[in-house]
């Protein structure tokens, strides 16, 4: 027996060494990175009596009602990815210039939160960026949005894109929202 | 312990400990942890500054360059944690359960006597009550949670009920994730 530390592979997508990523829902995504990374350990793990046991249901040894289980989660894992990242691919990361009075204008931030970003976070990184305020707010609709105290569109989206670079360029719409020029039209 | 109380939110304190209290905590891991003889140096050397953090509930965990190497509760045995077992699985005797109780493991639940005494299970040593052990699984090479027995082995294995071992920390509890924050 060796005195030597152990060096031990943890799996990429759930951190378990890749022995126990049978026992989670993320199985054929560990199985995928698995195979990408360590072709040995995934072929060690994985072939039975020569033939590779295909991803997905393949890999669960007995169809008992807890590998039935088990299924269902890996089932429901991968509907609730592929829901998020399509979400992801049809949101818009909205930045607004805000006209509030003649001189002071602000910029609100919509939709960052979807793409993982948590918000407080980026409020505190935009406002040691621009050296002004910035924080989180409900806005009329009720939803959490980015306000900072100044106009940095351009910026803003300058460092979005350097700063989380999961977030494609095409994602990221800027727009203006001038003071009601004839509020007589309201009445 | 970790299944709610998390190693990076809820600290209550830290702080880089006098050396007389980094002796003390070295004195008493070695006592618990004899193998740990051939490691410590590298793992704790003397200069490196170790902090103790204290979390909620009475957890405290050591922490040296940044790193959790080992944590315990008010001032009872320590724990190292899984990430540590695995570099050196010989710090702890060994308790094996069978494949069907992996899963409960996992989700944090006390092992029952009879899932280290069915055929898939191994007690190949004989341990008092009160001892941390490694919880390996039939079939796997590396541990999946560090526990207290709550029985003798000689006990499990003749009562064969009831909890045998505690689970204290487990893969994917709230310290295991924080290791790869
Ligand atoms: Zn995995």
């Amino acid at each position: 027996m060796t005195d030597a530390p152990k060096n031990v592979v943890y799996c990429g997508v759930c951190t378990f060494p890749p022995e126990y990523c049978e026992f989670g829902a993320s199985l054929p995504r560990c199985q995928k990175w698995l195979e990408a990374n360590h072709p040995d350990l995934f072929t060690a793990l994985y072939s039975v009596g020569g033939n590779v046991v295909a991803g997905e249901k393949g890999a669960l040894d007995e169809l008992d009602s807890d590998s039935k289980k088990l299924a269902k989660a890996i089932g429901k894992e991968e509907a609730k990815l592929k829901r998020v990242q399509e979400k992801k691919a049809s949101t818009m990361i909205v930045i607004k210039r805000i006209e509030r009075t003649k001189k002071k204008r602000v910029t609100s931030v919509l939709n960052l939160e979807v793409f993982d970003v948590e918000l407080k976070k980026a409020a505190k990184q935009f406002a040691s960026r621009f050296a002004c305020g910035s924080s989180v707010s409900k806005n009329n609709q009720n939803l959490e949005e980015i306000v900072i105290q100044g106009d940095v569109s351009e910026e803003v989206k300058a460092y979005i894109l350097q700063t989380w670079k999961t977030i494609p360029e095409k994602n990221i719409q800027l727009i203006e929202e001038k003071k009601k020029k004839k509020p007589e039209e309201e009445v | 312990m970790f299944k709610k109380v998390h190693p990076k939110e809820d600290i209550a304190s830290q702080s880089q400990v006098k050396s007389s209290v980094q002796r003390n905590i070295r004195t008493k891991l070695l006592d618990q942890m004899p193998e740990l003889e051939k490691h410590l140096d590298e793992l704790m050397p003397k200069k490196a500054a170790l902090t103790v953090v204290k979390l909620r509930e009475h957890i405290s965990l050591v922490v040296v360059n940044g790193e959790v190497l080992f944590f315990n509760h008010f001032d009872e045995a320590y724990y190292p944690t899984l990430k540590l077992l695995h570099k050196y699985p010989a710090l702890l005797p060994k308790l094996q359960v069978d494949r069907g109780a992996i899963r409960f493991v996992l989700s944090g639940a006390n092992i029952m006597c009879p899932g280290l005494t069915s055929p898939g299970a191994r007690m190949d040593v004989s341990l008092p009550e009160g001892r941390v052990v490694a919880i390996m699984a039939e079939g796997k090479e590396h541990a999946l949670a560090v526990g207290i027995t709550k029985m003798s082995t000689d006990d499990i294995r003749q009562v064969n009920k009831g909890h045998g071992v505690d689970t204290i920390h487990y893969l994917g509890d709230q310290l295991w994730k924080s290791l790869f924050e």
